[in-house]
């Protein structure tokens, strides 16, 4: 290892000395690593010899952080000094669902406080599952070079803190809010753009659910000439909508906010031709909205179909027919997103048109676990068979077959995400009454670049050896209602080397399964275990053994002292300890 | 494994012997099973699950359904029920026309229990008369016929699925004329 060099001596005398070879190599390395964009790349070049990490360090432009807590803000910033993009994920996924009480943490705060310090020429900021403040929007927006927010599934800030952005960042170019719960301060943050032209090159707030001024919005849509990305909430009748697609044919990805008429239209009535709207935007290749559709005025969308490659009907309650006039059309669609509303039917319409679709999510209009999901294992074949290239699916339906999953793990080899969600818990294959094991089974075995699974329906054990003796490749495994014994989980993290994050919720795996793991969670981002049958003791023992882990013990809401078993367990690795806004119901072990 | 299979059949058959039926008799006995088979083998579920129809009934509705499951953000259950409630939650509003009539009526679905209910009160609004329903002849022989629009958008003759059935895919009704529905009848 070589030790940090004096710099080299200034010339005497107006001589030449040329600089040290060192120093010359480390130039060089610097020239050639700036062009080392990969993460995974990235960590291997900084980890040849110090030099390496240290030229590494200074032109990693794009920081990542995976884990909020898995280290601190000074640490990762006096390493990275000159990153302009900073990307911080916070909260685990099942977060979302309600399994994890608020004000649990996952604070931005601590980050843009040293960020104002140290990373003032920040341009680009990513958030996904953090509680960002309003105060936390109004210093980020203060520093002179912030051109591109992105927020992700976050939550803490208001329309107050939207404002903010909108006035003082004179160089935004994206301001995308997607999935955020945003509180509604009754400030008309559109109006707070400067006047004059922007630079806006997206705007997307389809997830904001409070009223907008539409004429702030139509003007500034005028003003916006190199806007590309506009998704509106639903807030934005069909009649608006129209009024801003005429302003903006530019357009390539387009949210079409509600995509029904704000008052009750008289027959009669004289309506814009949304068609030629559509027609106009000839380089739209994303659609998405239709938060309140009227099915009447699907037809104003044909126009486009040809070209996209991304349709986002998961808002819009159609039916199978509604959905087939349309999809016909669409035969490049690469990503689309539906309700279960549009029935096996409707996917076989999909498959028989849509040969290129590499994702597909399949949402459920109804979301309990015994509502009667019109979609079942028979549109999941008709899939299987029309979209050969698939390489993501989220299905949620109530009747499922080992058959058609089995089916669909040999016609669709490309497959890299699968995620199958059988609302009714522990629901066998509905015609053989097996368990679901041997589908899973042959996902695992056959799919050979899948990196990410979701399990549900009656497992027994068996589909976790199947997971573990084939699943080399998964980095992400979500099991819920699984299992049997503490074995089941056991052949999962003694067989798969690339997991990265497992999240389990009421499974019956234990303290002996939890000990099985402990070569492995060093190497994992986290691991998530809800209403299993670990004990206090269990999750203690693993603390003492790993000390660079983090073992938070998050107590749910209600305390019925139950039984002795922990009722979230939550660790992940950190270069920094614990952290130390823990909240009163969190126990770090 | 096994003792736990077990333990959820002999729960099944304690279920189906006080479960309220609301399906037609002949109900295909396959499709009850499936439901009671959501029995939770987690501590967490202790009550009985029952049919849809039931689940509002119950008092605490916490211990039935499970927080979080199905994983559906709440951001996406939100938008959807708003929806919903204008169709499920608050009264399930049907358009009602019949051939002849000069304009529709509009009437809840969920105010009625079984077609039987249905079928009175609408030859109570029209005042006509639409007879008994046969599987294997429909409503031959009658002044009217009550037909259905599907979520598929096709027509229907009223009373060939189960009652629960019908009230979720029921999105219009049209009683026709005998003369007309001549056709439905025969198989």
């Amino acid at each position: 290892m070589r030790e940090d060099r004096p710099p080299p001596t200034p010339s005497r005398g107006g001589a030449y000395s040329p600089p040290p070879p060192d120093q010359v190599l480390e130039n060089v390395l610097e020239h050639v690593l700036q062009f080392l964009t990969f993460r995974r790349d990235r960590n291997a070049a900084a980890l040849v010899c110090r030099s390496w990490h240290r030229a590494e360090a200074l032109t990693r432009l794009e920081l990542f952080i995976g884990n909020c807590y898995a280290v601190a803000p000074r640490r990762a910033m006096e390493r990275f000094r000159r990153a302009t993009a900073v990307t911080i994920k916070g909260k685990p996924r099942f977060a979302d669902f309600n399994l994890m009480p608020p004000d649990w943490g996952a604070n931005f705060t601590p980050w843009v406080t040293f960020m104002a310090q140290c990373y003032r020429a920040l341009e680009k900021l990513c958030l996904k599952r953090m509680f960002v403040t309003d105060e936390d929007l109004e210093l980020l927006a203060s520093f002179p070079s912030f051109r591109e927010l992105v927020l992700i599934c976050c939550d803490g800030f208001g329309t107050s803190g939207l404002a903010v952005v909108a006035s003082k960042c004179r160089k935004l170019r994206v301001l995308d809010l997607i999935e955020d719960e945003v509180t509604d301060d009754e400030i008309d943050w559109i109006s707070c753009f400067p006047e004059g032209e922007t630079c806006l090159e997206s705007l997307i707030f389809d997830c904001v659910e409070c009223p907008i001024y539409f004429e702030a919005l139509e003007r500034l849509v005028a003003r916006s000439p190199s806007l590309k990305k506009l998704k509106l909430n639903r807030y934005v009748s069909i009649v608006q909508l129209y009024r801003l697609m005429i302003r903006a044919p530019q357009l390539t990805h387009l949210g079409t906010g509600s995509f029904s008429p704000s008052e009750i239209v008289a027959q009669g009535d004289q309506e814009p031709d949304y068609s030629s709207a559509f027609d106009a935007c000839r380089s739209l290749v994303c659609l998405s909205g239709f938060r309140e559709i009227v099915p009447d005025y699907l037809p104003a969308i044909y126009p486009v179909c040809a070209n996209l490659t991304s349709l986002n009907f998961s808002y819009a309650n159609i039916s199978a027919e509604q959905l087939r006039s349309v999809i016909r059309y669409c035969h490049k669609l690469q990503i689309f997103w539906v309700l279960d509303t549009v029935c096996d039917a409707g996917l076989q319409a999909v498959a028989a048109t849509c040969k290129d679709l590499r994702e597909l999510r399949v949402f459920p209009i109804d979301a309990r676990e015994d509502s009667e999901a019109p979609v079942s294992d028979v549109g999941l074949l008709a899939i299987s068979e029309g979209c050969r290239k698939l390489q993501s699916i989220l299905y949620f339906c109530q009747r499922m077959t080992n058959a058609a999953v089995i089916a669909m793990s040999e016609n669709c080899p490309e497959l890299v995400v699968f995620r199958l969600c059988i609302m009714g818990r522990h629901l066998p294959d509905h015609v053989t009454r097996e368990p679901m094991d041997e589908g899973f089974g042959a996902i695992v075995k056959n799919c050979k670049k899948l990196t990410r699974l979701a399990t549900s329906g009656l497992l027994t054990d068996r589909a976790f050896s199947y997971i573990g003796q084939y699943g080399k490749l998964v980095r992400t495994l979500s099991v819920a209602f699984a299992g049997d014994s503490d074995t089941g989980l056991k052949y999962v993290l003694e067989g798969c080397p690339r997991l990265q994050k497992l999240e389990i919720r009421d499974s019956p795996f234990g303290d002996s399964a939890l000990r099985t793991g402990l070569h492995r969670y060093y190497n994992m981002r986290f691991l998530w275990m809800s209403s299993c049958r670990l004990t206090r003791r269990g999750c203690k023992e693993i603390a003492q053994q790993m000390p660079h882990l983090v073992v938070e013990m998050i107590n749910g809401e209600e305390e019925e002292v139950k039984d002795d078993y922990v009722d979230t367990l939550y660790m992940y690795r950190s270069l920094d300890g614990p952290r130390a806004d823990a909240p009163s119901f969190v126990t770090i072990l | 494994m096994e003792t736990q299979i077990m333990s959820c059949e002999s729960d099944d058959l304690n279920l189906k012997a006080t479960e309220l039926r609301l399906g037609l008799p002949g109900t295909d006995p396959a499709l009850e099973k499936q439901s009671s088979n959501k029995r939770a083998l987690s501590e967490i579920d202790s009550c009985s699950d029952a049919k849809n129809g039931e689940q509002d009934r119950r008092a605490p509705p916490a211990k039935g359904q499970v927080v979080g499951w199905p994983p559906v953000r709440s951001y996406r259950k939100n938008c959807l029920q708003q929806k919903k409630s204008e169709t499920d939650g608050s009264g399930m509003y049907v358009k009602v026309s019949m051939d002849g009539a000069p304009y529709l009526r509009k009437i809840d679905l969920k105010v009625y229990q079984s077609y039987l209910d249905l079928l009175k009160a609408l030859q109570n609004m029209f005042k006509c008369t639409i007879g008994v329903y046969t599987e294997r002849e429909g409503y031959n022989g009658s002044d009217y016929a009550p037909t259905y629009e599907d979520k598929e958008g096709d027509w229907m003759l009223v009373g060939d699925v189960p009652w629960e059935m019908f009230v979720t895919s029921c999105k219009r009704l049209r009683i026709m004329k005998g003369s007309e529905a001549k056709g439905l009848g025969c198989l």
